[in-house]
């Protein structure tokens, strides 16, 4: 069987100028693949080029072994892609239910089952379903726009720095979500700044630097690399 | 038509013609040069034109004015009345959207025009003010070519007074603010002063161009500033010569009143129970072809050809 | 006190009028972020095309609501897919110069179809109730309609807004447009529905209007802006905020001719939009500006 996400050589950026010069990525439905990097990277570029959102210039994308290179946002919700990006990640003046709803906007029949199923996860969004985002706190928003995304049933999750800005406490129960998430059989895709504890929980870990792969391996592998570490690590 | 007919007819066309021109290039300051939005066009032309009136016109008892004071004092205090306008909204509206400085132009439009229809004692209201003298009056330029020979040199020097300003380091700023804000500011730059300057710029040409009408026509009412003629005919002027180019904005002056002029001549000929539908189907004319040069042509006749920018903007968001 | 209460009923009327029309300006502000400046002759149209509807099959006034509704929502999508459409891939503010391109040409294009002249529903004046035991307070049945029809009307809009999936996804796209489109939004069907109801609550704001006092080409153009002044006043963005601000400038505007003269009530309007700018742009409710 093919894997799932595949990202191969991937030249892309804004306006002529590549900000991704040859920049290569997997996921497997099992697996949780971590980008990190400093900043300017491109890493989240990387997420943003996969998803549609930027034109791809060279390379390809290949999802379940089909190629999808330059796919709409829309179509990529279509085949069970879903993306978090770090920032305006929610509908503010709608409540915490309104906004799981928009998730599953393209959905057909019955989203109450999943509905049930973001709420099981995150059931501090249970208890709010009627209040607006706009006036809910980080972590909380967070959960909103992870749950927006779980709304499609989708067998990729795409996370672009999902602890940015959280408290530690908040942090550790992100990853955990994470873990969860993903013993569903839902793949993760994300980038993160808190690289340690992320690379801690991958098991597949890219670091980007200049817009291209500087070294893959297991997450585990790439903490114990001294290279990585003197990279940017801090030693 | 006579020959003398005919030339009697160019000296009105074009005399019109260049206070439009005026008009425009004080629109391109504004839009051209940093998308500020103003529909209130007329407001400043009809703030220009009675200032100037109310300066050069002999004592009436009827209303204020009467001061008498030569052609150039009416035409300075026309500039400053503008300027002064110009400032209160730029002020208000420098830091919004320009969906806002829209609203508000379009308002202080609607405010200047109830001003200058119920306030007699200042404006003799609905019945106008008549008698606004010509200038050179007793010398042999005293005929409708002397006016035209003035109105062409106060074209020359604003397009001069635009066109320097556009080259120079302000306009670069101006330019810069224009494509990239953001990156403008982060450079350093007052977004809302550089604004506000170029709405003032482009509020004194309006100001000027209203006096210049005032002493062409030589009788204003309130009726003389429906939004139609003091606004939208500029705008179309400005887009179908090309937003940005000074040179295009006195293309478009020419060719759209050329138009608007050629299309009267056509709805002229109708009888005269159609004057109304004649004089609505003109607007409807330039209406469309405001569309067709937004839809096909958005860069107008003479597009912009700016000179680079030295500091290359930054493109796009880089990320992380 | 007997003054004041009257001028409350006709503070109301007016103020029904200004929040059909500034729901339709907010909300297309919030999804397609341009200011519609030809909202104010959809009005126009909308009445004109209620006059040609009675006057055709000679029925009551009232039934130029649904009649001008219908063909306002349709001209409304007609106009976005020919011309608007086109345009929404450069910058919001060239719509905002096609929209007052447009608002010239239904304007000529009702002057060329009605003429200029004033026109009414029906000839004849209404006689008002007189409430006595509201210290002889005038009502006219009219009035009462106006403000009925509307407030159903907007019960409506909130009901489309905040129960259905289309509704909702319309708050949305006004939220956060990017995330809409990342969530699968179908932003083209999204705009086609916001055109639907703000030409349709648009064309009922020209009725009403045409009602009350009486049809003329410029009747839309110059309750334009009281109109902006409703939705700034709400927050541009914000359908709620419209009402309310709708509501303000339509009774402070009559209110206003205790003190001033009638002539001026536009400058009412523009003087609170302008307080409004200075104090807090984001209006009342905190728009998407």
């Amino acid at each position: 069987m093919s894997i799932l996400l595949e990202a191969r050589d991937l030249y892309a950026g804004y306006g002529g100028n590549d900000i991704l010069k040859g920049v290569n990525l997997g996921v497997e439905h099992d697996e949780i693949a971590v980008i990190v990097g400093p900043n300017g990277a491109g890493k989240s570029t990387a997420m943003k080029a996969v998803f549609g959102l930027l034109n791809i210039r060279q390379g390809q994308v290949l999802f379940r072994g089909e190629a999808i290179t330059n796919t709409k946002p829309e179509q990529m919700v279509r085949r069970g892609v879903a993306y978090v990006p770090q920032e305006h990640n929610i509908f503010p003046s709608l409540t915490v239910q309104e906004n799981l709803e928009m998730g599953a906007y393209l959905m057909k029949g019955d989203i109450r089952p999943r509905l049930a199923h973001v709420y099981e996860l995150f059931p501090r969004l249970a208890e709010r379903r009627r209040q607006p985002t706009g006036q809910m706190s980080g972590g909380e928003r967070q959960m909103v726009a992870m749950g927006r995304a779980l709304m499609i049933d989708p067998s990729l999750l795409m996370l672009d720095e999902p602890t940015a800005g959280l408290s530690p406490r908040l942090i550790d129960e992100t990853f955990v979500q994470i873990q969860r998430i993903n013993a569903e059989g839902i793949g993760v895709l994300m980038v993160e700044q808190n690289a340690r504890q992320a690379l801690a929980i991958a098991t597949r870990g890219y670091v980007m630097a200049t817009g291209a792969n500087r070294h893959e391996d297991t997450g585990p592998a790439l903490l114990a690399d001294p290279a990585v570490a003197e990279m940017f690590l801090g030693g | 038509m006579e020959l003398a007919g005919v030339s009697s007819y160019l000296i009105s066309f074009l005399t019109f013609a260049g206070i439009y021109a005026i008009l425009v290039l004080g629109l391109n300051s504004q839009w051209g040069f940093t998308g500020q939005f103003n529909i209130g066009i007329a407001g400043f032309f009809a703030v220009g034109a009675y200032t100037s009136a109310i300066l050069t016109t002999p004592g009436s008892p009827a209303y204020l004015g009467g001061f008498g004071m030569p052609f150039l004092v009416g035409l300075a205090g026309a500039t400053l009345a503008s300027v002064a306008i110009g400032l209160i909204i730029g002020v208000i509206t420098a830091r919004l959207r320009t969906d806002y400085l829209a609203i508000a132009t379009i308002g202080i439009a609607e405010m200047i025009r109830l001003f200058i229809k119920n306030e007699d004692w200042l404006t003799n209201g609905v019945r106008g003010l008549a008698g606004i003298a010509r200038p050179l009056v007793g010398t042999p330029l005293d005929t409708p070519l002397g006016y035209l020979l003035i109105v062409a040199l106060f074209v020359v020097l604003a397009y001069f007074l635009v066109e320097r300003a556009y080259v120079s380091p302000w306009g670069r700023v101006l330019r810069a603010i224009r494509e990239n804000e953001p990156a403008t500011a982060a450079a350093g730059k007052s977004i809302a002063r550089f604004r506000l300057q170029a709405f003032v710029l482009g509020s004194a040409l309006m100001g000027l161009g209203g006096g210049l009408y005032a002493h062409f026509f030589g009788f204003l009412s309130p009726e003389a500033f429906k939004p139609l003629y003091g606004t939208f005919i500029i705008w179309v002027m400005l887009i179908a010569g090309g937003s940005g180019n000074n040179r295009g904005a006195l293309l478009g002056a020419l060719v759209v009143w050329g138009i608007w002029s050629g299309t009267e001549l056509l709805t002229g000929m109708l009888p005269s129970a159609y004057a109304t539908q004649g004089a609505a189907l003109r607007v409807l004319l330039i209406g469309v072809l405001l569309q067709m040069f937004l839809l096909t042509r958005p860069q107008g006749l003479l597009p912009e050809k700016p000179p680079r920018l030295t500091a290359k903007g930054a493109k796009g968001r880089q990320d992380g | 006190m007997n003054e004041i209460l009257q001028l409350l009923v006709y503070g109301l009327v007016l103020g029904s009028v200004l929040a059909m029309g500034a729901i339709g300006v907010s909300m297309i502000f919030g999804i397609l972020r341009f200011a519609h400046f030809a909202h104010g002759d959809f009005m126009t149209l909308g009445a004109y095309l209620g006059l040609a509807f009675v006057s055709a099959f000679g029925l009551s006034a009232w039934w130029a609501l649904p009649a001008a509704m219908l063909g306002m929502a349709i001209i409304a999508v007609a106009i976005d897919q020919l011309i608007y459409r086109r345009l929404r891939r450069t910058q919001p503010v060239i719509l905002l110069i096609s929209s007052f391109g447009m608002a010239l040409i239904l304007r000529s294009l009702v002057q060329l179809i009605w003429g200029s002249d004033n026109q009414t529903y029906v000839s004849g004046i209404q006689f008002p109730w007189r409430l006595d035991w509201l210290g002889g307070l005038r009502l006219k049945p009219d009035h009462v309609w106006i403000v009925l029809i509307s407030s159903a009307l907007i019960v409506m809009v909130h009901l489309f807004l905040s129960r259905t999936r289309l509704g909702k996804a319309m708050r949305a796209m006004s939220d956060n447009m990017d995330l809409a489109r990342i969530s699968g939004i179908p932003a083209e069907r999204v705009i086609m529905m916001t055109w639907i109801i703000g030409g349709a609550l648009a064309a009922a704001a020209g009725v009403f209007l045409g009602i009350d006092t009486r049809l003329h080409p410029m009747m839309g153009w110059t309750t334009l802006l009281p109109i902006f002044a409703a939705a700034i006043l709400g927050g541009i963005g914000r359908p709620y905020g419209a009402i309310v601000g709708g509501m303000v400038i339509g009774i402070s505007m009559e209110m206003s001719t205790l003190f001033i003269s009638a002539s001026y009530k536009p400058a009412v309007a523009f003087a609170i939009m302008v307080i409004m700018l200075i104090v807090r742009p984001q209006g009342i409710f905190k728009g998407t500006l």
